[in-house]
């Protein structure tokens, strides 16, 4: 179960054959009235919200409160750690799986569908089960003075187990369809496992790489369920953005809630703007290289 | 779901010095006993497997076991006692309910929108076009807090819907809105390829032999669509099923009416009864694995149909 991704809008490729005018623009009244009903109005509702109060309050809403500035540290710090270390076994499971022929390699294929599947909170349930202090290895941890749940590492792993099988998923159909034929050149010719990777993997993977790093930082940065049962809520201490907004709005602090919340539309938005572009980017290059094909034969 | 055995079995440990030799397996004749134990000339097999099954096991393999473990402490009658009680009951339903609702909803809109976009040219439909992925991006929790500041009796939607007898916040219906919000993309994502790449010649063969528009929708373009729709539906299902952030800002969370079966974990967690927060745990893990493998058949019955 894959985000489609790489998707392009194509140009109609003909005039619908004899549909009448009112059916074609009662399907586009309602198609409006769906988006704007649905996505259009209640993005633009976050903003009014957030700055209804002011733009000064806004501002004081968002860096005075200090668990509140302290959330969104929080959350700068435990997105980007997730991305790499999905990153790197994003490209290692595909590496793995596209490359080479194992047994259990179908079985593994469908491991990384799980995360997909499993409620976010049962995500964070099993971390407790395991690491918490009633867990099987708590007692352990806390002789060490090692704390997991309730703390950064917690955080972290549950954000790292929710968007697991993002990066993975976009490499894997992307290594499918290139081959194997470069690569087998390049060891062929001597080229060591370091220079393999970086002058013929990497750059022929890197839009998709980037595509499936963009998805995952925007699931890691909005993440609930999981951070939501492994944080404890802390406030100042483990609460992320999003929980963050969950617990003003339980204070009945709308304008501090929407704040918050207008902070992580706006990296949503930076999201789908960069995948846009990135999309657009993907497109422009295939033609161009389909060009060359054309132009070369 | 053990699989450690695999790296023993058919991998030739990389040492990096294997590289200088040739992909000449075939020349030799004792070299090449399996196709599965042909050494592949690729490096970087031993490294790649082992990350992928080390951060496997420290991120789903243990933690699913450590599950398992903990609900085999229960007995078999408190077992059944945690899962079968009358609130969990209640809490599946509704779990169950509202993301069949919200999926066949998402499957509704997500069509019609899937439809306009590709067959129709009109002012706004690239904006619209990239508007349908915003729910992808967007946390859940910022929806779940819109939705319920735009549907109680004083905000937005709710000014009009509430004296119409419409209650959507803290109510059942609020959850299927919020649910078809973060489901209808995946329905319009896995439909719009197809209805893209559908050839035109079948439709307009229909229409020459005097089928009119109905009758071609119903019987050329549904049956060839129908696949991909039941995949978007399967998927908007299971994001349904799990989904947490966004309900707990509009379900209220009474237990009996809108109380979820992840809230009722995360508040039998809060009550520090572990064994019976696993025990309902597995029931939906059991739940979201045979979707997931619904879903992977359908997918692969898709694909078969697409070739």
């Amino acid at each position: 179960m894959q985000i489609k991704g790489h998707h392009s809008l194509s140009r109609v490729s003909a005039a619908a054959p004899n549909e009448p005018l009112w059916l074609r623009c009662l399907l586009i009244g309602l198609c409006y009235l769906i988006v704007c009903g649905l996505i259009l109005v209640p993005l633009y509702y976050v903003f009014y919200q957030a700055i209804k109060p002011g733009f000064g309050q806004f501002w004081n809403n968002l860096v005075n409160d200090s668990d509140t500035s302290h959330s969104i540290w929080l959350t700068m710090t435990v997105a980007p750690v997730a991305v790499v270390l999905n990153t790197i076994f994003g490209i290692a499971a595909a590496w793995v799986i596209t490359k080479f022929r194992f047994p259990g390699r179908a079985v593994l294929m469908s491991l990384l569908d799980v995360p997909f599947a499993i409620s976010p909170v049962v995500a964070g349930l099993m971390f407790v089960l395991l690491f918490g202090m009633q867990g099987y290895l708590g007692p352990t941890l806390r002789e060490y003075d090692i704390r997991i749940i309730f703390a950064w590492p917690g955080l972290v792993l549950a954000t790292c187990f929710v968007t697991m099988p993002f990066i993975a998923r976009e490499l894997i159909p992307l290594m499918q369809s290139l081959g194997k034929d470069e690569e087998l050149a390049a060891v062929s010719l001597g080229a060591n496992p370091w220079q393999l990777f970086w002058r013929i993997t990497l750059p022929n993977i890197k839009w998709g790489l980037l595509y499936g790093i963009i998805q995952c930082n925007a699931r890691a940065i909005g993440e609930f369920g999981a951070v939501y049962v492994v944080s404890g809520h802390i406030s100042g201490e483990t609460d992320t953005m999003p929980l963050r907004v969950e617990k003003l709005y339980q204070e009945y602090n709308n304008p501090g809630a929407f704040a918050v919340a207008s902070l992580l539309t706006l990296m949503a938005l930076s999201t789908l703007v960069a995948k846009i572009m990135l999309e657009r980017w993907i497109a422009a290059q295939d033609a161009a290289r389909f060009l060359d094909e054309e132009t070369g034969a | 779901m053990s699989q450690s055995g695999i790296v023993e079995t058919a991998t030739p440990k990389d040492s990096g010095d294997h590289l200088a030799k040739m992909p000449s397996g075939s020349q030799l004749p004792n070299s090449t006993p399996h196709p599965l134990l042909r050494k592949s000339p690729l490096p970087g097999f031993g490294l790649s497997l082992g990350i992928t099954m080390a951060y496997l096991s420290v991120l789903l393999l243990i933690p699913l076991a450590a599950c398992v473990l903990k609900t085999s402490e229960l007995t078999l009658d408190a077992f059944i006692a945690a899962v079968w009680s009358s609130r969990a009951q209640a809490a599946y339903l509704v779990t169950f309910k509202t993301s069949l609702l919200a999926a066949l909803a998402s499957a509704i809109c997500g069509v019609l929108t899937a439809w306009v976009l590709v067959r129709y040219e009109f002012f706004g439909r690239r904006f619209l076009d990239a508007l349908i992925d915003l729910p992808f991006a967007l946390p859940t929790a910022v929806a779940g807090l819109v939705f319920s500041a735009l549907l109680v009796e004083q905000g937005w939607y709710g000014q009009f819907l509430v004296p119409m007898g419409i209650k959507g916040a803290y109510t059942q219906l609020g959850i299927v809105i919020v649910l078809t919000f973060i489901g209808m993309p995946f329905v319009v994502r896995t439909v719009q390829p197809v209805l893209e790449s559908m050839e035109r010649d079948t439709e307009e063969a229909a229409e020459s032999m005097g089928a009119n528009r109905w009758q071609t929708f119903r019987r050329v373009l549904f049956p060839a669509m129908w696949p991909s729709i039941l995949t978007g539906f399967a998927l908007a299902f299971a994001r349904g099923l799990g989904e947490y952030g966004s309900v707990v800002f509009i379900s209220g969370n009474m237990p009996f009416k809108t109380e979820i079966a992840p809230v009722l974990i995360v508040a039998r967690l809060e009550e520090f009864s572990y064994p019976e927060a696993t025990a309902i745990a597995m029931v939906l893990v059991a739940g979201s694995l045979i979707s997931l493998a619904t879903i992977n058949w359908l997918e692969r019955r898709s694909q078969r149909y697409a070739n």
